[in-house]
């Protein structure tokens, strides 16, 4: 994580959210860091019988059962050869009214963004039309794009 | 500390008591019925007593009386929970040799206001 | 100083609920025209802690119902008014109304009054008048003037032995207005015979305020009978001449005495206006989950509490000793040392969890107790004669699972008594006893506790329930099925054999619903039933939720567990037994069996198993009184497992029940055999169909 960064963490402003970005598909992603639990290297798992292809399994976070989704398939990409590279994104989010926490595969992590409220706009037309819901909007840092992941949306399994 | 003896055989009661009696600054022994709060008052000594009157076991008019028998409780205050029908059991409340009365339901603050009247 | 009485509301609210179990109780137990004055005594206090404490804590709609209780049981225990089984009915139903209006309360939502004020009217009704409450809402006012008042307070000589203090009374007065004091010691004897106990002070007040008099009678309320008290409004004028002589009083208005018993009352409800504690205005942090409606603390016996922390103790003794070996250099003696301290260790650890899950466990007899109360309620509504027997009421089990067999077991009990138990008359034309039994029994078995429901009615009756299962197209006309395999169909959903739909045990979606609430527990239920003798139902639970005996299996690369209760047998497969039945099931010959075969890697969808029969082994498991085997690549350990839920943050998976971590960390699949059945699509599978079908087909091998 670039220094200047890690300032922005410690400056981090009220009608700013925290973003961890992170690579799939040569995108750069981003969710809200509070939604964070921690980040793992991929393991082994558990296959679930009968579940959907995204659904990798489950593994053990210490004593608790955590399903694994792959980003890659939940998007309809063709998945990835997992690499050393490839990490496990824990979160937690509240899923129709209960708090569920989750893996999420990813290619690599890329870094810790401030984005304010106004930065993050809509896009009505975004290019993958069937993925439309699980994104929450499109964000300029720098020079790069960065699309915001509505977590709860591409968590809900149901 | 002055030390009060709470008796009422509801827990609920006796907490409440007992946690405002103590934020007020005096230090409380609780008992559920009459019988262990004689037990107890012959063991330790007490600035005034305060109990329900209905009670399993022995209830708070004859522990009143009992209270009253001891030498070191003829002038301790002594207090009876009552509810609002009980009248007539102030009658034999004081004719037992009860102090005074709170009636119930009573909040915290009256229950410390009236206790002004027989203990500082 | 304000408290949040809010901490005290759980206390208030068990305390409450236990009482009306105790009232319910007590109640039953009475015989009107023959009552215990005891039990008279115990039901009156319970009402009059629910009264009381709801009272203090807020709970107005609760005190305000309760009052009628304590009115008539007071006037039943005082002898004024003889107890009649309508009052019992009646107080039963207001145990009934209470625990509704405290369920909602504790809920924080507001209890719907409409039953308790119809029950209060009735109250009313039997006790002869509407209850005038105290309503006399005077505070004390400020007057807009100020008045002086001249009051003489004389104690009598034992008013010390009240113990009550005139000093404190005094002060009191002062903080009312302004004050002058006059004292008198005329009654002073010498101090040769002055008894330090008695009380020979007289005094006269003079106190200028605008406090109405009820302040001033109220600071002597308590010793009206131990004093001569006289309040006199003065015009502001000074009655400063006084004798030596008036001790005993001057010329008192009768009016200023009236006055003061008047007063009485008032300063008396005063104190017992309505409180208004805002309830409301004190949020919790997190709602409470107002489905779940079981109190969240549990009371351990402090004899629990000791074992365990002897237990702790110990695995602290076995820890210390392993981390000793540890730092020793590794030999082959430091090898046999370590493997004894682990056996210790595995020692220790199976001995805290049991006593841990004994903690949870709680006696059966918290449930039983509902049945008293519901065996007398349903026989008098269906004019049957029951008698009710409980044993085994000290069998322990956990608490979460007993909270969960409660419907189901009451569901089972209104079965016998709406279809089970017949009616004094038919009883007697069969030669019974007109009174009829149903037994609860429970006891330990095994890993278990089973819980017996046996009445000694007309019992299950097979032709019936063969013709129903017919109607409805669960079997066929033509199938050959056991009586036992037929009285197994009740357990089928849209079942009923009801004549009519009676509301007692409902139209036919009980039993089924009965039977999965129970293996939702793990458990398993079976009936077993001879005509014109009666019928038992019987329970099976696991001792608790949380821990699995397992047989861990393997099937492609994956390893699943299942419960080795559910194990029959494990098996290598004898190929010539197995025959093809339809299109692809296989179904294997054991002895006078046919066990269907269900393969695992296919169900579950998993590539790379073992295919061939005669390479792979099976496991017969039992569910549901059908036997099915599963086909697995290989058996591994048998172990207990924790059972963790995979539902928490994922969801329900079809024939998974549940995860758990296994030694070397790796999260494995528990299989839910009912569920599997379920979902492998076998339709019919009772094995008798399958002789019909084996025939049809040309012939076993």
């Amino acid at each position: 994580m670039s220094e200047h960064n890690q300032q922005l963490i410690l400056e981090g402003q009220h009608d700013e959210n925290q973003y961890l970005t992170f690579m799939m598909a040569g995108e750069e992603y981003g969710m809200n860091i509070l939604a964070v639990q921690e980040i793992r290297g991929w393991e082994d798992v558990t296959a679930i019988p009968n579940s959907p292809s995204f659904v990798k399994g489950a593994i053990n976070l210490r004593g608790t059962i955590v399903p694994i989704i792959d980003l890659r398939l939940r998007f309809g990409i063709a998945d990835n050869e997992y690499g050393p590279l490839t990490v496990v994104i824990v979160v937690a989010v509240e899923i129709n009214g209960q708090q569920k926490v989750m893996g999420i595969v990813v290619d690599a992590v890329s870094d810790v963004y401030s984005i304010s409220e106004e930065q993050a706009k809509d896009v009505p037309d975004f290019q993958d039309s069937d993925n439309a819901e699980f994104v929450h909007g499109l964000v300029n840092v720098g020079e790069k794009m960065v699309v915001l992941l509505n977590l709860e949306s591409v968590l809900n399994l149901e | 500390m002055k030390k009060i003896l709470a008796v009422d055989d509801s827990a609920s009661m006796r907490q409440m008591v007992g946690f405002t009696l103590k934020k007020a600054g005096f230090e409380v022994v609780e008992a559920k019925d009459g019988s262990e709060a004689l037990g107890i008052a012959k063991q330790q000594s007490f600035d005034a007593v305060i109990s329900d009157v209905n009670m399993p076991v022995m209830d708070g008019i004859t522990l009143i009386k009992e209270l009253r028998t001891l030498p070191s409780y003829k002038f301790t205050p002594l207090l009876m929970l009552t509810t609002e029908s009980g009248l007539d059991k102030k009658t034999e409340g004081k004719a037992a040799g009860a102090t005074g009365w709170i009636v119930k339901p009573f909040n915290p603050d009256q229950l410390l206001a009236v206790l002004k009247k027989v203990i500082r | 100083m304000s408290i949040d009485l809010s901490q005290f509301f759980e206390v208030f609210f068990e305390e409450s609920l236990e009482g009306l179990d105790a009232m319910e109780a007590e109640l039953l137990n009475l015989d009107p025209g023959n009552e215990d004055m005891e039990t008279i005594n115990t039901i009156f206090r319970a009402a009059h802690s629910i009264k009381g404490g709801s009272g203090t804590f807020g709970f107005t709609s609760v005190s305000d119902f309760t009052h009628v209780l304590e009115t008539l049981l007071d006037q039943i225990r005082d002898g004024q008014r003889a107890l009649t089984a309508e009052h019992v009915n009646l107080l039963l139903k207001s145990v009934d109304c209470l625990r509704g209006m405290l369920a909602a309360l504790q809920s924080e939502q507001e209890p719907d009054l409409t039953e308790a004020d119809e029950i209060r009217k009735r109250f009313e009704v039997i006790l002869g008048f509407s209850e005038d409450t105290n309503s006399c809402n005077s505070d004390i006012e400020e007057t807009k003037s100020e008045n002086t008042y001249q009051i003489d307070f004389k104690p009598h000589p034992h008013l010390f032995k009240t113990g009550n203090e005139p000093l404190y009374m005094i002060s009191e007065l002062a903080e009312l207005g302004e004050l002058e004091t006059q004292a008198f010691y005329d009654a002073l004897p010498d101090i040769d015979s002055l008894h330090s106990e008695e009380c020979f002070l007289a005094w006269r007040f003079f106190l200028t305020t605008t406090k109405p008099e009820s302040a001033i009678s109220e600071i002597f309320e308590w010793v009206e009978d131990d004093a001569d008290i006289d309040i006199v409004l003065c015009g502001g004028l000074f009655e400063s001449d006084l004798s030596d002589d008036e001790n005993n009083t001057h010329q008192t208005p009768v009016l200023a005495t009236n006055e003061i018993q008047a007063e009485r009352p008032v300063s008396e409800t005063q104190a017992s206006a309505p409180i208004t504690i805002n309830t409301s205005a004190v949020k919790k942090a997190e709602p409470k989950k107002s489905s779940d409606s079981s109190v969240t603390s549990i009371r351990v016996g402090i004899d629990k509490v000791d074992s365990l922390i002897n237990m702790v103790g110990e695995l602290v003794i076995t820890q210390a000793m392993l981390s000793q070996i540890g730092e020793q250099e590794i030999t082959e003696s430091t090898i046999t040392a370590l493997q004894e301290g682990l056996a210790q260790l595995a020692h220790n650890t199976r001995d805290l969890q049991e006593n841990v899950m004994r903690i949870r466990m709680l006696p059966i007899s918290f449930v039983f107790s509902r049945f008293p109360r519901l065996v007398r309620d349903t026989s008098q509504k269906l004019n049957k004669q029951v008698e009710l027997k409980l044993l085994g009421e000290q069998t322990e089990l956990d608490k979460t699972v007993m909270e969960k067999i409660s419907d189901p077991m009451v569901h089972l009990v209104r079965n016998s008594l709406d279809h089970g138990l017949e009616t004094p008359e038919q009883r007697v034309a069969s030669g019974k006893d007109p009174v009829g039994t149903v037994t609860l029994n429970a006891f330990h078995q095994g890993g278990n506790i089973v819980i017996e429901i046996m009445d000694d009615g007309q019992g299950l009756n097979t032709e019936k329930i063969r013709d129903k299962a017919i109607a409805n197209g669960l079997i066929q006309d033509t199938d050959e099925l056991s009586s036992d395999e037929i009285n197994e169909l009740i357990f089928m959903p849209g079942f009923s054999t009801a004549d009519e739909v009676s509301d007692i045990s409902g139209r036919g979606v009980g039993m089924d619903v009965v039977r999965r609430n129970i293996q939702a527990l793990n458990g398993s239920v079976e009936v077993a039933s001879a005509p014109g003798v009666g019928s038992t139902f019987t329970i099976r639970l696991p001792l608790t939720l949380a821990i699995l005996d397992g047989q861990l299996v393997k099937v492609a690369q994956h390893t699943y567990i299942i419960p080795l209760i559910s194990i029959v047998e494990s098996l290598q497969i004898d190929i010539s037994k197995v025959s093809r039945v339809g299109k692809d099931l296989d179904v294997l010959r054991l002895r006078d069996e046919y066990i269907p075969i269900l393969r695992l890697y296919d169900i579950f969808n998993h590539g790379g198993a073992i295919e061939e029969l005669d390479k792979t082994l099976l496991v017969v498991v039992e569910s549901d009184n059908h036997k099915v085997g599963l086909l697995v690549d290989d058996l591994l350990a048998q172990q207990q497992v924790v059972i963790k839920s995979l539902e928490a943050n994922y969801q329900k998976v079809d024939g998974i029940s549940g995860a758990t971590i296994l030694g070397d960390g790796r999260v494995s699949l528990i299989i839910d055999i009912s569920g599997l059945i379920k979902l492998s699509g076998l339709k019919r599978p009772g094995s008798q169909d399958l002789i019909v079908e084996q025939n049809a087909v040309g012939g076993a091998a």
